[in-house]
């Protein structure tokens, strides 16, 4: 039971001032992902008949490992955005929104650093 | 929380059927949401039999006939009947929309009418709107400029710019869009909703108006404007004819253009 009044309700803590970033970024990344995928999907398609050596040495080439790379970062980065936008429309509770969004972000970070890590040491012969 | 089942005390139930008047041959059969806050009653469907030759052709006569002749406790908005006062906003068969410039004829079998969605209802099929007119009110409808008004004349805009406004100023604030959208649905505590973004972006496109980037600032927002996810229910349900998906697109590119280009 509030008497606060519905105008006051309405406006709320005003408004945050950000947001126009996350959405730039979400179609930026969906816009890169489509001729990374088609390439990496092409080149997974094309090394499937490869022998070891010849992926190995294809995926460490610095174009490929550069194309590889931005791949991971747009996937994992556009996928964070989506997951926040996800949770902040269905998670009414606002400590367990927080919670979802923070553990989702680490999650992906992980995820993203280790697939970097992975191609760098191939890419460096490790 | 998005709730995607209705609380006990809201389960729509089986109430009463009126039957058609003797000798009646073109029977429409109108089945109407009820809700009574004072019965402590389930709200319950009530069933109306009329006679179309004794009725006008909008859904919203229909509605008059049952007050007037079948039973007067039905209560409902309405005051123009011609789709310029946006009062009898009802859900009509699954879509919201005017009662009054609702054809009959349109509509095959039962005709099924509930409040706007996901509203307070506070009897019947009135749903409460206090909170959509204080957003509504949040945006400052209105005129702000800097420049003071000419002593002997009004602010003048060239054709040009008057026509942005085309499409824009015949929103009647009749709310069927925003009740229509899911996104208001599970955020409209602080989401604005598409009537109230179009109503925004009617005072961004005026030429007269001088503060642009103050409303640009109070609309850049994860939840008062980012909860749009182009759904375009409101532009498909509503009885105006308006857009305001493509409205509120127009607010995000704006909010790009300040940023970025």
């Amino acid at each position: 039971m509030s008497l606060r009044s519905p105008l006051g309700q309405a406006k709320g803590l005003g408004s945050a001032k950000e947001g126009v970033h996350h959405w730039w970024a979400q179609r930026v990344t969906a816009i890169a992902l489509i001729p990374l995928t088609v390439w990496f999907a092409f080149k997974v398609a094309v090394l499937s008949m490869s022998d070891y050596n010849t992926v190995i040495e294809c995926i460490g080439s610095p174009w490929s490992a550069a194309l590889i790379v931005s791949l991971i970062v747009a996937a994992f980065y556009h996928a964070a955005l989506g997951m926040q936008v996800i949770y902040e429309d269905y998670i009414g509770g606002k400590a367990m929104r927080i919670f979802a969004i923070m553990a989702t972000n680490l999650l992906l970070f992980l995820l993203a650093a280790a697939s970097i890590i992975a191609v760098v040491r191939i890419a460096v012969g490790g | 929380m998005a709730e995607f089942t209705l609380p006990k005390n809201s389960v729509v139930q089986k109430g009463k059927t009126y039957p058609a008047p003797a000798g009646a041959t073109n029977i429409q059969v109108v089945e109407v949401y009820r809700w009574d806050p004072d019965s402590g009653e389930n709200p319950r469907i009530d069933t109306y039999n009329l006679d179309l030759d004794t009725c006008g052709p909008m859904v919203l006569d229909a509605i008059l006939k049952i007050k007037d002749e079948v039973d007067s406790t039905l209560t409902f908005r309405r005051s123009c009947r011609e789709g310029i006062c946006g009062s009898c906003s009802m859900n009509i068969n699954g879509k919201n929309t005017l009662a009054c410039t609702k054809d009959m004829s349109d509509i095959d079998g039962p005709i099924k009418i509930y409040p706007l969605p996901h509203m307070p209802v506070v009897k019947d099929i009135v749903p409460d709107l206090t909170h959509f007119y204080a957003q509504y009110a949040s945006i400052k409808p209105w005129i702000q400029s800097t420049t003071p008004p000419p002593p002997d004349k009004e602010r003048l805009q060239s054709k040009e710019d008057r026509a942005q406004l085309d499409g824009l100023y015949e929103c009647i604030l009749c709310a069927c869009c925003s009740t229509s959208c899911p996104s208001y649905w599970w955020n409209g505590d602080r989401y604005l909703g598409p009537a109230i973004l179009l109503q925004a972006y009617r005072w961004l496109a005026d030429s007269r108006d001088e503060n642009a980037g103050e409303r640009l600032d109070e609309l850049e927002d994860p939840f008062k404007l980012y909860r749009c996810h182009t759904i375009m229910n409101c532009t498909e349900t509503c009885p105006k004819g308006l857009n305001p998906a493509k409205a509120i697109a127009e607010i995000k590119k704006l909010l790009v253009e300040r940023k970025i280009a």
